[in-house]
């Protein structure tokens, strides 16, 4: 998922064999690792590249909900949809200045965003077409969003886990929220029920998908255990994910868009059918119904909002001068 | 009109301005100039949001139809909405609209600060609640209006220009009609006119350190209380009702 940040990290360090050896000894002993600790380059990349591309997913993120906010159904949803909404500004913000740590600024990794050179999560190339759209956002890409953050708040790295830990929270909140809409429309009409059901359909392969493909196909993986960046391999969590998401399917009545998946006694957990990864490379490479309307949106609103920074920062140089020269008629 | 009517109507208004220029700035989300504005005009829509449920459930309570918040936000015609002017105002660009929250604040201030001291209790305690948020959205649009102004050239222009667009709507804040008439008289309102001079003031004196010009003062737009809005209004509606217009009676 926002893992597929992994993609391309390389891992390669100029370090010698006790240094590496000194730092792998740390994290073997679950020391978290600070941003003024040496580390190898090759983990500052990875982490850089991975918490930066969580922080665009956080982004990204807020199109295809925001898309509803004017027309969330009751002032009770519009509000709960707005504040969910800005909790994703608010993760990419923290994300970003975890990035910082690591000695990229805000402005670098945005320009990185903006020019298609990093990724975010492919499940936001999906659109947002019904209002149960967004029950099924909530409970689904949160669910598995969450199913991967739980475990990255005992990341080795210090600042990213401590984020992740506030950063779970709010997502389990809204994970709660989204099934809450779901329960909803399955309490409802027939209308509403084929609202809820339709949303599933369009939004459960895309779901599993956000786990990254299976381990034998994802180079960056072995790497990121070792480093205790990463804790379980893709297929492990979309297993978890499926295990503890049927269950909820079935409670709200509604049918998981799989006629291979059957419970397995042996392995105590799900059998799924197979999933598409033609179709998750060609969302991830830019070919999905939103990846361009993301982009372009994203890079007009910084366009747009380029006057205002530029004025906030005119205004802050202007009076820092002034008080600078206040404080040296002060002095004499 | 009985008491009771005037007082439905009176609550009407206020919900329907803090609705309506809710949905105006959550039309902001995901579009700000930075992140921290993002958040920042989110959580200026939030607290609007929740200032009109608790008083369109009052006002629900007072008209005693059966009818609930959502009814009210939702399923009415067009006409029938009683907001301000100016709350239903385009975004333009950020300096419209943190003009339309300075000259909106700058009256909210001292507005929920008087009716902390209504007779009408369930009023008063929304004003008390709302009086701590409107005095940080008064201090977020002052503090942009003095950087934009006092920023470059361009922000300048640009904030004067929205000053200037946005001035004529600001009178129907304190207008006194037959329904605000009868809120005074029942202790329920101080007369909105006579917090004409302290947003005056405030006005004013951010502007002066924003290096720019008062606004010239002449004739002011008028007629959202009586539901004669701009052509805006409905377009807002088009996209708020459309959920409860498209599958009605439902539950969310």
């Amino acid at each position: 998922m926002y893992s597929q940040g992994l993609i391309g990290a390389d891992g390669k360090t100029h370090e010698d064999e006790a240094f590496l050896n000194a730092f792998q000894a740390r994290i073997d002993a679950e020391q978290k690792i600070e941003p003024n600790d040496p580390m190898p380059q090759g983990y500052r990349k990875t982490l850089i590249r991975q918490i930066s591309q969580h922080a665009h997913s956080e982004i990204i993120g807020m199109q295809p909900e925001g898309n509803w906010i004017s027309r969330a159904p009751t002032l009770r949803r519009k509000a709960a949809l707005l504040a969910k909404v800005q909790d994703e500004g608010g993760h990419g913000l923290y994300l970003y200045s975890a990035a910082e740590t690591l000695g990229v600024s805000r402005e670098e990794v945005t320009d990185q965003l903006l020019s298609g050179a990093a990724k975010y999560s492919s499940i936001f190339n999906y659109p947002a077409l019904t209002w149960a759209d967004i029950g099924a956002i909530g409970w689904l890409v949160d669910g598995a969003a969450i199913m991967n953050q739980i475990v990255l708040c005992r990341c080795s790295y210090g600042p990213y886990a401590r984020a992740m830990i506030r950063i779970c929270k709010e997502e389990s909140f809204h994970q709660r929220q989204g099934y809450e809409i779901m329960i909803a429309l399955c309490n409802g009409s027939d209308e509403q029920k084929e609202l809820a059901q339709d949303a599933l359909n369009r939004f459960w392969w895309p779901s599993l998908m956000m786990f990254g493909p299976p381990e034998g196909d994802s180079v960056h993986s072995s790497q990121s255990m070792i480093w205790k960046i990463k804790r379980f391999s893709n297929d492990d969590l979309r297993d978890k994910f499926i295990n503890a998401t049927v269950p909820q399917a079935e409670h709200l009545g509604l049918t998981i868009p799989d006629p291979d998946l059957k419970w397995n006694e042996q392995k105590q957990g799900y059998d799924h059918g197979d999933i598409d990864w033609n179709e998750f490379w060609r969302v991830v490479k830019g070919d999905g119904i939103c990846n361009r309307d993301r982009l372009k949106k994203r890079r007009k609103v910084h366009r747009n909002g380029a006057w205002v920074r530029e004025a906030a920062l005119a205004f802050a140089s202007k009076h820092a001068a002034q008080q600078t020269a206040d404080a040296q008629i002060a002095a004499e | 009109m009985t008491d009771k009517t005037y007082l439905f109507q009176y609550l009407l208004r206020l919900a329907d301005d803090h609705l309506i220029l809710s949905q105006r700035l959550g039309e902001w989300c995901g579009e700000a100039p930075t992140l921290e504005e993002d958040l920042a005009l989110a959580n200026i829509a939030l607290d609007l949001i929740g200032q009109s449920r608790s008083i369109y459930s009052y006002a629900a309570d007072v008209e005693n139809k059966g009818r609930d918040e959502d009814h009210l936000a939702f399923v009415r015609v067009e006409r029938d909405y009683r907001n301000a002017l100016i709350a239903e105002q385009p975004n333009g660009d950020f300096a419209h609209t943190i003009a339309r929250q300075f000259f909106v604040s700058a009256f909210m201030v001292p507005f929920w600060r008087e009716m902390e001291s209504s007779n009408d209790l369930m009023l008063a305690a929304i004003a008390a609640k709302a009086s701590k948020e409107v005095a940080y959205h008064l201090r977020h649009a002052s503090e942009w209006v003095i950087r934009l102004g006092d920023g470059t050239e361009e922000s300048r222009e640009r904030m004067i220009e929205a000053l200037d667009d946005l001035f004529i709507f600001t009178g129907e804040m304190f207008e006194v009609d037959e329904t605000v008439e009868a809120m005074i008289r029942s202790g329920v309102c101080t007369d909105p006119s006579s917090l004409m001079g302290e947003w005056l003031q405030t006005v004013q004196s951010v502007i002066a350190q924003a290096t720019l010009e008062m606004p010239d003062t002449g004739f002011m737009q008028t007629g959202g209380r009586m539901g004669r809005h701009t052509e805006h209004l409905g377009h807002i509606l088009s996209e708020l009702q459309y959920m409860q217009r498209t599958y009605p009676g439902q539950v969310w």
